[in-house]
């Protein structure tokens, strides 16, 4: 059974955007006066990640990449917990 | 026992959602139902003690969980959709009045102060900084607090939420 | 037509949430509105940026029958349900230590919270 992906042009403008949008939260990260605004500069960098990977898998034709999205979603969540508590002085 | 069986239940249901689509006994092909199975006892015979450490059954009633996603779609998407144009509004404008405030969630068991405290994040105007672990109090964040409300030592949990009740939602839920 | 329109409706929404979040995390003054501005506009565009994936895979799952659409819909429908409950734990934790190391909110007009743990 052969598959037709049909060709929609407007997923690309849609990840450009997403990819100027990280570009832009990387100047908090290195603004970001203290250690806690660089952390929550990395989780939004991260949760766009998560949203392009979503979309590159219609690009590229390959769901595996939403399997790789929440698989980094989860994984990034538990190094954001990470961070957290050594900000916190629990670690 | 019903904590082996509850695991391995809700174990099995994960890897069937994310296996969906892989052949043609229903949505599944034969080696993965296979597996399903076997997973789902391994799982349940190892993490039996993490999901049901207090031994509360509460939720493995079906009208229990099958109400969360109702709750999801329906008041708490209104509320987010309200939210999201409310930072919206404080983005462009930039009028904002912040403050962490005190709220006496009324609580009484831990998933629903959970669920309270992660509609809240999600929810106008407000993030959840810190829990008091003892009685439920919930410490808010909130970036437009009105004229006046800086005076009040507590707030209900019905008050910070303009278009549903989402604490009786959680309430109906959760106890 | 109608679903193509739809799609990229989810898309435009989606992608100006996630730039209004990312301006505020550039604009606001302190950690807590910035923490605002990233927990529930990146979320929010997030999710509408994979709803418009899975609009899409029911769209061709209904068109043609393969079942690879159907496994790409309730992918996309899990990354969602990760994403939305991820963050908002991530965010609490973030701002519960932040609040411990000692950063309290700049521009404040009540802090309750340094009233009960100084």
């Amino acid at each position: 059974m052969t598959v037709i992906w049909e060709p929609l042009p407007y997923w690309y403008p849609a990840v450009a955007a997403l990819v100027v949008l990280i570009g832009a939260s990387t100047i908090r990260l290195v603004k970001g006066p203290t250690p806690a605004d660089r952390a929550v500069a990395v989780d939004a960098v991260n949760t766009l990640v998560i949203a392009s990977m979503v979309l590159l898998a219609v690009i590229y034709r390959q769901i595996i990449f939403v399997d790789i999205a929440i698989v980094y979603a989860v994984l990034s969540y538990v190094s954001t917990l990470y961070i957290a508590k050594y900000l916190g002085g629990e670690m | 026992m019903i904590a082996f069986a509850i695991t391995a239940a809700v174990a099995m249901g994960m890897y069937l959602i994310f296996t969906a689509g892989s052949g043609n006994i229903g949505y599944w092909s034969l080696s993965e139902l296979i597996a399903a199975v076997g997973l789902g006892v391994v799982t349940g015979a190892v993490t039996k003690e993490f999901l049901c450490h207090r031994h509360e059954y509460r939720m493995a009633n079906p009208l229990r969980f099958l109400l969360i996603p109702v709750y999801v779609i329906g008041p708490f998407f209104l509320e987010m959709m309200k939210a999201n144009l409310d930072v919206a509004y404080r983005v462009l404008t930039m009028k904002i009045r912040p403050g962490i405030i005190r709220v006496k969630s009324g609580m009484k068991t831990d998933l629903g102060a959970f669920m309270l405290a992660n509609s809240i994040t999600l929810t106008p105007g407000t993030i959840t900084v810190d829990i008091d672990e003892a009685t439920n109090d919930l410490f808010i964040h909130n970036i437009n607090l009105p004229e006046g409300d800086e005076e009040k030592e507590f707030f209900t949990g019905e008050e910070l939420f303009a278009l549903a009740n989402l604490p009786a939602w959680i309430r109906r839920i959760a106890e | 037509m109608i679903v193509e329109a739809l799609i990229l409706l989810c898309l435009v929404i989606g992608v100006a949430f996630n730039a209004l979040g990312v301006l505020g995390l550039l604009r606001f003054p302190d950690l807590y509105t910035r923490m605002h501005a990233t927990t529930k506009a990146t979320t929010f565009g997030s999710i509408f940026t994979s709803a418009a994936v899975v609009v899409y895979g029911a769209w061709i799952f209904l068109a043609t029958g393969d079942s690879q659409f159907l496994t790409l819909l309730i992918h996309a429908l899990i990354a969602i349900v990760a994403l939305a409950f991820t963050n908002a734990v991530s965010s609490h934790a973030l701002a519960r230590a932040a609040h411990k190391s000692g950063i309290l909110p700049h521009p404040a007009v009540v802090d309750r919270l340094a009233e009960v743990k100084p």
